[in-house]
């Protein structure tokens, strides 16, 4: 037992320090390609611009300056200023300052948009957004999870059947991403049939916390959650099915059916138990798209989370905004997959850690 | 060649290849009939749809309704019927009356009504007044304010967002309430002003133009512009350009996008794969870390910041989606496949034989793999003809192509689907869908082919 938290834990840090290393890589690179022409140094000269100016009016209340004065203090404070926060250096140098304020979420004030609370912090207004966010791909996630798992099980058991050949002829429709079907759903449900609502997070006036509010709620979240399963359970319960099929042709499992288990034994044991780690692989490359896809879902249903922040930025030219949400989105994507690869070696005793070559 | 054999014994390949062909066949016909510079110009906004309805339906339509659903019609002056008469009434002045007749045969009112007319004058401007016939004799005259007669910079006048007429009709229709409104669309043409359900009258119309000028003067433009309720077959936009265009010209740019994007990123891993597996240690590594680099970058969002901050062409979304998945996650599933066929006699024979690396992976090994490629090829274009969409749904596609993305973008600004404009919604959805499918079919059938694996389990 000892062994294995050992190794586990050995395991976690190694992939931790190593994931750590390539989100500060990816988040440079996004840094990069954002300052190509120039764009982050105009919003930091901006905003420190802005700031000098404030500042100026506040002294002007108490000792008003003649307005060639002002001026001339103005574009003398705002030198220093930009001097000040270095963004005189050669961009090398820049860019460093630039990637650990992105890295720690300090990103500066969004030009636009505000938080609910009115704050014009970037990293206020996303962390903000990223509860509904969680909360819809979580229930969506679970749902994929649990019913491809089972319903390729049994799928596996009634190999060739027609609610196989069904469910597989079905597999193509995951070539189209959620909010594609979140469209045919909304035209469905609520142009046609008029039964669920439109969009948005909960119906309003009602007061958070109160079961109303959480009633309307899982109402409001039907739909979406409803588009994102139907855009990924069935590549999902494909990809399983093939992994049970391929493993329970494997000699070992002929074997224990000749020693006489039970069908249940033989599957929990021998077959279920060596298929999860590759059905979590292909789960976590899912969920990469599908946090992608929420850009858009979100759009589409105008659900409060970082995707549709990230719409809203984009319609009003909001570049810290944008900039911090593909931060944002670089640590869920890290976290995503050191939570599954964690999982993976937990599920797999032949993973071993292996210092500077990374995972055998 | 036997892989494609075998697909035939599948039924949803052969339904996938169909889609497929009936795509290539109509993107080929759509760049051959409607050429690039002529796409374009029927997609820009502004004056060249003036012609066309306000988001009309599709054509279509009609046939799921037993009502005649309303066309778009447009007379002139040139049209056979129009009589111009000339009475001079002295002081040098004549009275000239245009009667511009046409048919009504649809069961549904139109939409709008606009008259164009343009005159040719020497010193003032001829004084004009508009009267309509209706097919029972009655006569309503459509007087509307001086100044909208009489603009010689604008000379059109939109008689069914005439205010002054639609309180004329509307007191026609109820007399009896305060202020009541009726639109022209529907006053002018109801069988019962009273009643609107009972529909348009149908027969032989008159609109009659009368104008006052000088001897010398003429009419040079008269153009009665009825706009119907379906239009072309597949409806226009909010900016009245006909979804038609943007249909057609989508499966080129899809199908271009789908197949660059999958070979500059399917092709480009699986090539990097051989070449890391074989000559592995720290190239490999380095191969490894980056593929690990791009699946943490969260790739649409750089897409997306990228569009947003540069100009959004295709070439250069194409160059950043290509860019973004060389090291895709697919990197690591070739490489394990390389690296058992790597230790494989027949490359130990070539290594023998003094081939030199090169040789061996572009000769032998990434040949055997081709199998493998294949499926994952054809399954992954789909995905990138949705990921062009789904910029475009973002408002960040190519500022100057129309494609079906950009109509779904149009439609879900202007909030189509509450107001019940479904054919904007679905008929670009359907195409994406189709050749979703289409791809998707194609491959999933040929992962079958290609891995008995999967087969005979």
């Amino acid at each position: 037992m000892k062994e294995i938290v050992n190794r586990l834990g050995k395991y976690a840090l190694v992939r931790a320090v190593s994931l750590g290393l390539t989100l500060v890589l990816a988040v440079y690179l996004t840094i990069v390609i954002a300052n190509w022409g120039g764009a982050l140094d105009e919003v930091r000269k901006s905003q420190i611009m802005f700031e000098e100016q404030i500042k100026l009016e506040a002294m002007q209340q108490e000792d008003p300056l003649p307005p060639d004065e002002y001026h001339r203090r103005l574009q003398d404070m705002q030198e220093r200023a930009i001097i000040r926060a270095g963004l005189h250096r050669p961009f090398p140098v820049r860019s460093v300052m630039y990637l650990s304020n992105a890295l720690s979420l300090n990103l500066g004030r969004a030009e636009y948009m505000r938080s609910d609370y009115g704050s014009r912090q970037v990293s206020r207004i996303l962390l903000e957004r990223l509860p509904p966010t969680l909360l819809l791909i979580g229930t969506a996630e679970l749902i994929v999870f649990v019913v491809g798992l089972f319903m390729a099980l049994v799928l596996s058991r009634r190999y060739g059947s027609r609610l196989d050949r069904a469910i597989i002829a079905l597999a193509p429709t995951s070539a189209a991403p959620g909010w594609f079907y979140g469209i045919f759903l909304l035209l469905i449900f609520a142009a046609v049939l008029q039964i669920l609502p439109w969009g948005r997070m909960a119906a309003p006036g009602l007061e958070s916390g109160s079961l109303e509010h959480a009633l309307s709620v899982a109402k409001h979240m039907i739909l979406p959650v409803g588009a994102i399963v139907i855009g990924t359970v069935f590549s999902s319960i494909y990809s399983s099915r093939t992994f049970f099929l391929i493993y329970s042709s494997e000699e070992y499992v002929e074997l224990a059916k000749a020693k006489g288990l039970s069908d249940r034994e033989i599957e929990r044991r021998y077959i279920l138990r060596p298929t999860l780690p590759p059905i979590i692989t292909s789960f976590v490359l899912m969920i990469i798209t599908v946090w992608m896809g929420m850009i858009v879902l979100e759009s589409v249903f105008r659900w409060p989370g970082i995707g549709q922040a990230f719409f809203t930025a984009l319609t009003n030219f909001d570049t810290p905004v944008i900039v911090g949400v593909v931060v944002i989105y670089g640590y869920l994507l890290a976290v995503s997959v050191f939570l599954l690869e964690f999982t993976y070696a937990a599920l797999d005793p032949r993973v071993r850690v292996s210092i500077g070559g990374g995972q055998k | 060649m036997k892989a494609l054999k075998e697909l035939r014994r599948y039924p949803t390949a052969i339904a996938g290849m169909i889609i497929m062909a009936i795509f290539v066949i109509v993107s080929i016909y759509t760049v051959i009939a409607i050429p690039y510079s002529e796409a374009i110009r029927l997609w820009r906004p502004g004056e060249v749809h003036i012609e066309n309805p306000n988001r009309a339906g599709p054509v279509w339509y009609d046939w799921f309704t037993s009502d005649r659903l309303s066309r778009t019609f447009i007379v002139t002056l040139e049209d056979e019927g129009v009589i111009v008469t000339e009475e001079p009434i002295g002081d040098g002045m004549k009275l000239v009356e245009i009667l511009v007749p046409f048919e009504y045969h649809y069961d549904r009112f139109p939409t709008e009504l606009a008259l164009v007319h343009r005159w040719t004058y020497e010193t003032q401007r001829p004084l004009v007044s508009v009267s309509w016939r209706k097919p029972d004799g009655e006569v309503i005259a459509l007087h509307p304010a001086r100044e909208i007669l009489h603009r010689d910079s604008f000379p059109v006048y939109y008689i069914s967002q005439d205010g002054e007429l639609s309180r004329v009709l509307g007191h026609m229709a109820r007399p009896e309430e305060r202020a009541p409104t009726l639109s022209p669309r529907v006053g002018l043409f109801a069988r019962d002003i009273t009643d609107r359900d009972r529909g348009p009258m149908q027969g032989r119309y008159e609109l009659i133009v009368q104008a006052e000028m000088a001897e010398g003067d003429s009419v040079s433009e008269i153009r009665l512009r009825v706009y119907g309720e379906v239009h072309g077959w597949a409806g226009t936009d909010h900016r009245r350009r006909d979804i038609s265009v943007a249909l057609l010209w989508g499966a080129p740019i899809g199908l271009m996008f789908g197949i660059v994007a999958a070979v500059g990123a399917q092709v480009s891993t699986f090539i990097l794969a051989g070449i890391g597996t074989w000559f592995g240690g720290k190239l490999d590594g380095a191969f490894q870390k980056a593929t690990e680099l791009t699946m943490i970058l969260p790739n649409l969002a750089v897409l997306i910041m990228v569009a947003h901050l540069y100009d959004p062409s295709i070439y250069r979304i194409l160059g950043i989606v290509i860019a973004l998945n060389v090291f895709s996650a697919s990197y690591k599933v070739y490489r394990a496949m390389f690296l058992q066929s790597k230790e494989l006699p027949y490359i130990e024979a070539s290594q023998a034989y003094g081939a030199g690396n090169f040789r061996i992976i572009f000769r032998y090994l990434l040949p055997r793999m081709m199998p493998i490629l294949l499926p994952q090829f054809v399954i992954i274009i789909p995905s990138f003809v949705f990921l062009e969409a789904t910029l475009a749904v973002l408002g960040l596609g190519d500022p100057v192509l129309p494609t079906w993305g950009k109509v779904l973008n149009d439609a879900y600004n202007t909030r189509a689907l509450i107001t019940g404009h479904y054919y904007w919604i679905l008929q670009p959805a359907l195409l994406l869908m189709f050749i979703g499918f289409g791809f998707a079919m194609v491959g999933f059938a040929l992962d079958r082919v290609v891995n008995p694996k999967l087969r005979t389990v």
